[in-house]
């Protein structure tokens, strides 16, 4: 059983006070107090694909950058340009070392508003990794004309996510923020509160994540619950991800891993607008991967029987191992277990009948396409 | 059976414990708490019938969608009867725990793990202050 969060030095989200009035099991998450269920994972996983889900996710990292070269500083350490991104734009992107191994994955965005110096940008990077960006960032900038500054502790942030997500937010905004496109976002009131709105998400489903003052969360939080919110746990947010497809750091990525091995490729600029090989932190070792090919592959993997696969489980091939399992569960949607593997190249095609050692039992699976779900 | 009439062990397994023909025979479940903890069950490797088991020796699993959990058995003895049909209805684990959810019985041939055990009590004490 999980154990309990007690200690008196987790951080604690603006929210959970809110959580632990509210049944919300309470446990260390990267060095915050943060609910991991209300209740039944199930229940709430069905209510983010049904309806409306709600999740802290204040313990994300929130960092502001500002100054003469964001952009530019931006375009240095992060795999993806973000230089030519208009106002309220966003992506994807990751983080790299020189030897193009992932420190994090992030999202980048252009923020509505130039600040008196220039564009001003927002990143989202996860709560396990922000002190270690922070001493990154702050490395890295020393050669550039820009401000850092971290706001996770003085901000919330809400993830509202589900079929009836927009309708439900756009009811309580003072902005139109349903024309808001994916991948984009913008400044509005939520129930009076005032908040950065973003139409992006963990879960495979349409919605926003809205970010506001820490003061103003707990107000913000009750107003979306008696919308028809339904307040969801990490370990809803983990199932929907995984269904989705979406990597997770610490489980798909990590250091010793490059994005071209994780299937992001998408999110990796080797060249500039010009075609050119574009200068940035990683960018020479990446270009070095591309070209050798990948020594990995992230694949899905459907399991046969009702025993999900966990976290290091080998996968085999004729009884040896040729790939390891970062995360699994049983699908609620599907109804049965799902998982993401890492494999050798030669086994990461669809179709392709492996084993997973489950507590030593060899348990047919086969390689699925990813996302296991994708919302109609 | 009555939850209050049960023997307990820390890790939240329920035993009944039945004279039998010159011996005893514990039958095993886990209790309602650790069923309301463990949350959203997905499967039970139940235990082969005819396996010798220590006290406090894992001899099944249960998954659920965030983890895998084991089950210790209470008591040292012998595997003679498993719930069988409980993989296949795993509500019943929530629905009876100390019914239809039992999961096996072991005939015991060592008396001295039974000592060791919470009355009903003792082990409502234990979960009161582990929560």
């Amino acid at each position: 059983m999980a154990s309990t969060a007690q200690s008196v030095d987790l951080l604690r989200t603006p929210l959970a006070d809110w959580h632990a009035a509210h049944g919300g099991r309470l446990v260390d998450f990267a060095g915050w107090a943060m609910p991991v269920q209300y209740g039944s994972i199930v229940e709430e996983h069905v209510a983010t694909r049904t309806g409306v889900g709600l999740f802290d996710v204040s313990h994300m990292g929130r960092l502001a950058v500002r100054g003469s070269q964001a952009g530019p500083f931006l375009d240095h350490v992060l795999t993806r340009r973000v230089t030519a991104l208009k106002p309220g734009q966003i992506r994807y992107s990751l983080v790299c070392n020189s030897a193009g191994g992932m420190l994090d994955d992030v999202l980048a965005g252009r923020v509505g508003v130039d600040s008196a110096e220039g564009p001003a940008f927002a990143l989202v990077v996860n709560a396990s990794n922000r002190e270690k960006l922070n001493t990154w960032f702050a490395e890295e900038a020393q050669h550039f004309q820009v401000s850092l500054d971290d706001q996770t502790l003085a901000t919330a942030m809400i993830a509202v996510q589900g079929p009836r997500a927009v309708a439900m937010v756009a009811q309580l905004a003072d902005t139109d923020v349903a024309a808001l496109r994916y991948y984009s976002g913008c400044e509005a009131r939520v129930a009076g509160v005032p908040c950065a709105v973003s139409r992006t998400g963990y879960t495979g489903e349409d919605g926003f994540e809205l970010t506001c003052p820490a003061q103003e969360a707990t107000a913000l939080w009750q107003a979306l619950c008696a919308a028809g919110g339904v307040a969801c746990g990490l370990a809803a947010r983990d199932t929907l991800r995984l269904e989705a497809g979406m990597p997770l750091y610490g489980h798909e990525l990590s250091e010793q891993l490059n994005p071209l091995d994780a299937g992001l490729r998408f999110a990796v600029d080797l060249c500039d607008s010009g075609g050119q090989p574009r200068s940035f932190v990683g960018g020479d070792a990446l270009r070095s991967a591309d070209s050798s090919g990948p020594q990995r592959l992230r694949v899905g993997l459907a399991i046969e029987g009702k025993r999900p696969p966990r976290e290091q489980y080998r996968v085999l091939t004729a009884g040896r191992a040729c790939g390891v399992v970062t995360s699994g569960t049983h699908s609620p949607t599907l109804g049965k277990p799902i998982a993401m593997a890492y494999v050798e190249p030669p086994y990461a095609t669809e179709g392709t009948s492996l084993t997973v050692d489950i507590r030593g039992t060899e348990t047919p699976a086969t390689v699925v396409p990813l996302p296991f779900y994708r919302r109609s | 059976m009555k939850p209050e009439e049960l023997l307990y062990a820390k890790t939240h397994e329920w035993v009944a414990i039945e004279e039998t023909d010159g011996g005893k025979t514990a039958t095993i479940g886990i209790s309602a708490y650790a069923v309301e903890s463990l949350t959203d069950l997905v499967f039970i490797e139940l235990p082969k019938q005819g396996r010798t088991v220590a006290a406090l020796e894992s001899f099944c699993e249960v998954e659920s969608v965030k983890a895998v959990s084991d089950i210790y058995s209470p008591v040292a003895g012998e595997v003679t009867e498993v719930n069988t049909p409980l993989a296949d209805a795993l509500e019943w684990l929530s629905d009876d725990p100390y019914g239809a959810g039992w999961i096996a019985k072991v005939k015991i041939t060592d008396d001295a793990p039974l000592a060791g055990l919470l009355d009903y009590d003792a082990y409502q004490k234990m979960c009161a202050e582990e929560a």
